[in-house]
């Protein structure tokens, strides 16, 4: 019950922001998203309460029939997994709205009730417990982004964004191949999670099962070599787009793989580990060595986006507690670190009018606060020691060594190439003389200082009190790790 | 689920402070600097000397030989492993803490003078406090992650301190480099934490080497995570190949120089090594190398060192040669030598340092050694302070550095005579640059412009009172560690002997030398320096001569004067493929090879539905025509299970 509580607020603040204009819009999404936070607070505490008797158990999920045959249930629930991705929904969410607050955006009603309507199915997807349903979420989460970034985006947004689309839905359409094949060759002709991964499919279509999946998936991640979609469209699709991309969105791909692909078809993953983890570790240092010679600001952060999901998926592949946990933790704090940089950017072209880091600098002279912000964000994401990202970098590559000492060392080299490409960021923007191209800088206005602070202490306090989130995600792992093992 | 016990030992209120009170500084600095103008420098140092009375108090409060751990809380764990917030308190640990807070205070005094006119003076003190605090937890935690957090702080306090300066694009360059030597090192670290979890499930130091106690002398995982630990510590303590970083790092004020790249940071790579000695006790081979990379980092350091205009720089090279001084005592398993030099070291390298700071703060800034000289004269206490220093660092007696350096000589005379002559060689070269520098600065007469030779001033009492005090420290403390032939009790190594004692039963050490042979010994080491002293002195006085310009060197000296052209060579072989890489990845792979099969798709799917719009004539007669078609087909495929024909091939195969 109130599970569908959490899907049902966003979807009617979604509807009621179509009637509202102007600054109003922007508030009551704010306010509707703050709501939803709160909620989720409370149902975090439920969840922890120690004795999860059975009547708690109901008070988190609902299964009711909803089609007989071919027979697809509304099955929602939670577990640390979906948890852990509501958490980070539910508390990026009011960030993303609140960057909008000092943007002249036009028809902001739409737009909001646009970017309401996919946390809606966001939510969905990381609480379906149904693969017909989970299918359908995983679908209209594409639609509001897609006309975020074609109505409010910048140049090229029509190329760009039909790209974007085309990449993503055939990646869908394999993966709806895959339910059908899996719901016809099941024993049990259902979709129904626990089914799944009770009665696994005979191991001789475990494989071809495995990459019709495993592509959808890595479209969305994206992982080497399905990412061309990216980068141009994290530069080109609206700042509030992009943080939901990349700090929300691309979670979807990582939490179906732990949730959809490996406890399904182990067998069919675990045969084909090395090719993924091969192509995971390669993407991290391909992806970070195009980063270092990028000049766009926000292709920049795309490639280093690109590098480190590709970590998190080699630490899943990896198929131990460390590498599962790790890549939960790491989603965690990718996303606020990944929406910070892109927010930081947002801020910067938005004063300069230049994404070009070779055309800006001396920043840190005019606005000293928003330096310390930023080089914050910077720091958490290389992954310095008490900032959020170490532990989950840490317990990855411990994940990769224990598989392969090799991985790790290849993948390690992030610690190295991620250093060297965001510093040098750093040094252009922010450091050096002021550039004649940026002789003003105004400081930062009420709602970009409080989102920048928010993630600030954010990324500290995972950082240094990382409990709360191991704890959360400790047991899940274990079992994720159980179903997915082959002997 | 947990492990956590907070231990209420008389020990652990202060244990606390010592790291919380820098952190403190910090924060009331770095929320409220700009408003408390100067105060903040003193609010800086009261909190140090604050935690160096903390560190005295456990100085005389730690049972001899005894060691307290004191857990705050856990910090992280998965599975199995835990690793907690917590503090481990020994008589190394107390070392390192009185040497960093205790130099540390002084250099945050003499930083109150010399950075009394920067716009940037509360930011320093903020800095310079965070970068306390994380030295601290580099060496007061009791396992390996826990250091591993103030070993990536510190860095990060070293990159913001380095770019002080940031309007500089060259100091910022520096900085960035800096860091990123640094995280080549770390992701050995990182490599070798791996390794310990894996095989040991902990890292936590008193576990970790029972662990490794178990799988017994030349195992391959313990030589494994040696290794890996020591390419940390090349990256962190600037030896052969990651030291490039070091010279440039003087970019930073040079109160930084003293604190960070001369008495603290810099030896962390050999705390970490005497932390682990049951590990390395337990890998020779590891051993050997570490010898071998120091005695070679220290004589070719050396030698650059001889041909530096740059007063700092000279004194960064000096401070690289004697960390590889250190190394070599560590690979020839004297952990106690190698510690003693890093305290000796401490006080006469800071201690030079700050002369130099003092020296350029006289000179309104001017570095050059060509544009100094007769500074003597002017600046009476900078020079018989810095005079202090030079005797100390060039090994003689009863100077400081003497006594460390004599007794890693020993050591190594006894282990192998040819490192023992390299070593020597090193130590002679060290004692010739440090004269010619000291020459150059304060004998002679002033080569520089009237104008500089004007303002010339001596420095102020709070930047005077610390060099007279590490000058005294730097003329006393070698007395704690005496060699044999003096004295029978060596007040340092009974200090840290509980630390050591377990290495010392798996490597026993040689017999005792003769005390003859260490007369010989101490004779030629101090010999040695004098003659080259002496030589110093007839070129840089008598024959006054001066380094020439840049342009006018050729040969072998200007291969030396450009370092051997390393950065230039780093520059070719690792940074620039790089660069081309990456545009060779984005131009041909991501945009042409994956963009062109993309495009491909995109193409022949717009061709396909291009025919397949043929069939959509509008024409009634041919969509019937097309249904009744399709019926047949399905009932003939109905009839003779084409489908399950299909699907058994597919099952089968």
């Amino acid at each position: 019950m109130l599970t569908l509580i959490l899907l049902l607020i966003p979807l009617v603040a979604s509807i009621i922001a179509l009637f509202l204009r102007g600054e109003l819009v922007k508030w009551f999404s704010f306010i509707a998203t703050i709501v939803q936070l709160g909620f989720t607070f409370y149902v975090f505490s439920v969840f922890k309460t120690p004795d999860a008797n059975e009547a708690t158990k109901n008070l988190l999920s609902l299964n009711i029939e909803w089609i007989n045959s071919p027979k697809i249930n509304f099955n929602i629930g939670l577990d640390g997994m979906s948890l852990l991705m509501v958490i980070l929904t539910n508390s990026l969410m009011p960030l993303i709205v609140l960057a909008g607050f000092n943007r002249k955006q036009e028809r902001s009603h739409i737009l909001y009730s646009l970017m309401l309507l996919m946390h809606f199915a966001l939510i969905g997807v990381f609480v379906s417990f149904d693969g017909f349903l989970y299918y359908i979420f995983w679908e209209l989460a594409l639609i509001p982004i897609y006309f975020i970034a074609l109505n409010w985006g910048g140049v090229n947004r029509v190329t760009v964004t039909l790209k974007f689309f085309i990449y993503t839905l055939a990646g869908s359409l394999l993966m709806l191949f895959g339910f059908l094949f899996l719901y016809w060759n099941t024993p049990s002709h259902s979709l129904s999670w626990l089914d799944l991964t009770m009665n696994h499919i005979c191991s001789c279509k475990q494989g071809s099962i495995f990459w019709m999946f495993f592509l959808a998936y890595a479209i969305k991640i994206p992982i080497i070599p399905f990412h061309t979609w990216q980068p141009d469209t994290y530069s080109s699709a609206p700042t509030q787009g992009t943080m939901l991309l990349s700090g929300i969105m691309l979670k979807m791909g990582l939490y179906s793989l732990l949730r959809w692909l490996l406890p399904i078809v182990p067998m069919g993953t675990s045969d084909n580990t090395y090719i993924v983890i091969g192509l995971c570790i390669i993407g991290v240092v391909y992806a970070s060595v195009i980063a270092i010679m990028q000049t766009d600001i926000k292709k920049l952060f795309a490639y280093s986006s690109i590098a480190h999901v590709g970590l998190i998926a080699a630490g899943i592949f990896a198929l131990n507690v460390q590498g599962i946990q790790g890549g939960l933790v790491q989603m965690l704090a990718h996303g606020i670190n990944v929406v910070g940089l892109f927010y930081c950017a947002d801020i910067i072209i938005n004063r300069t009018g230049s994404s070009d880091i070779n055309t800006l600098g001396g920043i840190r002279v005019l606005s000293p606060r928003f330096a310390i912000y930023f080089l914050i964000i910077v720091l958490g994401s290389v992954a310095l020691p008490l900032t959020n990202s170490f532990i989950g970098e840490f317990m990855l590559l411990l994940g990769l060594f224990e598989y392969n000492t090799w991985a790790a060392l290849v993948a390690g080299l992030t610690v190295i190439l991620g250093a060297v490409y965001m510093l040098r960021m750093y040094q252009k923007v922010m450091l050096g003389d002021v550039n004649e191209n940026v002789t003003v800088f105004e400081y930062l206005k009420w709602n970009e200082e409080l989102v920048l602070a928010t993630i600030a202490i954010l990324i500290f306090a995972f950082g240094i009190f990382p409990k709360p989130i191991l704890e959360l995600v400790a047991p899940i792992s274990e079992q994720i790790y159980r179903l997915s093992f082959v002997k | 689920m947990t492990e956590t016990v907070i231990q209420t030992s008389n020990l652990f209120t202060p244990t606390i402070l010592i790291p919380l009170l820098p952190l403190i500084g910090f924060i009331i600095n770095g929320l409220f600097g700009k408003k408390l103008g100067h105060t903040s420098g003193w609010i800086a140092t009261t909190m140090l000397l604050a935690s160096f009375a903390c560190s005295l108090f456990l100085f005389f409060n730690l049972p001899a030989g005894g060691s307290e751990t004191v857990v705050l809380s856990n910090w992280f764990y998965f599975k199995d492993i835990f690793i907690p917030f917590a503090f481990l308190i020994d008589p190394l640990t107390i070392t390192m803490l009185l040497v960093v807070t205790g130099i540390g205070s002084l250099i945050h005094l003499y930083s109150i003078g010399y950075m009394h006119d920067d716009e940037g003076f509360s930011r320093f003190f903020t800095y310079l406090n965070l970068f306390v605090f994380f030295m601290l937890i580099l060496v007061m935690g009791n396992n390996y992650l826990m250091m591993f957090i103030g070993w990536e702080g510190v860095g990060l306090c070293s990159y913001l301190l380095i770019g002080f300066w940031f309007k500089n694009q060259a100091y910022n360059d520096a900085a960035k480099k800096a860091f990123i030597m640094n995280r080549i090192g770390d992701l050995g670290f990182l490599v070798g934490m791996f390794m310990m979890l894996f095989h040991f499930k902990t890292l936590n130091y008193d576990q970790v080497a029972n662990g490794a106690l178990g799988l017994g002398m030349d195992n391959v995982t313990i030589t494994g995570i040696t290794l890996a630990l020591f390419i940390g510590a090349m990256g962190k303590s600037a030896q052969l190949p990651l030291y490039t970083w070091l010279p440039d790092a003087m970019a930073g004020p040079t109160p930084v120089s003293a604190l960070i790249h001369a008495a603290t940071m810099v030896t962390a790579g050999i705390y970490m090594i005497a932390r682990s000695n049951i590990l390395y006790s337990l890998a020779p081979y590891t051993l050997d190398i570490i010898l071998v990379v120091g005695t070679v980092t220290s004589i070719f350091a050396a030698i650059i060192g001889l041909l530096q205009n740059d007063i700092k720089k000279v004194l960064a090279y000096s401070t690289v040669s004697q960390l590889g001084l250190m190394f070599a005592a560590l690979g020839m398993g004297a952990f106690e030598s190698g510690m003693f030099h890093v305290v000796t070291h401490a006080f006469f390298k800071a201690l030079l340092f700050l002369g130099a700071g003092s020296v350029i703060h006289a000179l309104s800034g001017e570095q050059d050694m060509r544009r100094m000289g007769g500074l003597g004269k002017y600046i009476k206490i900078t020079f018989a302070t810095f005079l202090i220093g030079t005797v100390a660092i060039s090994g003689i007696p009863p100077f400081a550095g003497f006594f460390s350096k004599d007794e890693i000589l020993a050591t190594a005379f006894e282990h192998n005579k040819v490192i023992w002559g390299l070593l020597s060689f090193s130590s002679m070269l060290t004692a010739f640059y440090m004269f010619r520098l000291l020459y150059l600065t304060f004998s002679t007469s002033f080569r520089g412009t009237d104008e500089v030779k004007h303002h010339i001033h001596e420095s102020p009492m709070v930047m005077t009172l610390p060099l007279m005090i590490l000058a005294a420290c730097s003329v006393v403390v070698g007395f704690i560690g005496l060699p044999p032939v003096l004295s029978h009790t060596h007040s340092f190594k009974t200090y840290l002997s509980s630390v050591f004692a377990q290495s010392k039963t798996i490597m026993p050490a040689g017999h005792e030398m003769s005390h003859s042979m260490e007369w010989i010994l101490i004779g030629t080491a101090v010999g040695l320096a004098l003659i080259s002293i002496a030589f110093a002195y007839n070129k840089y006085v008598m024959q006054k001569q001066t380094p020439v310009e840049d342009a006018q060197l050729s040969g072998l000296s200007k291969v030396v004067a450009n370092k051997f052209y390393v950065d230039e060579i780093y520059n070719v072989v690792f940074v620039k493929p790089i660069m081309l890489l990456s545009d060779l990845f984005l131009v041909i792979i991501d945009k042409l090879v994956i963009d062109l099969l993309v495009h491909a798709v995109a193409f022949i799917t717009s061709q396909v539905g291009r025919l397949l719009r043929l069939f959509q004539t509008g024409h009634v007669g041919f969509y019937m025509f097309a249904m009744v078609i399709s019926m047949i087909v399905l009932l003939v495929a109905q009839v003779f299970d084409v489908l399950g024909f299909f699907e058994s091939l597919y099952t089968h195969k």
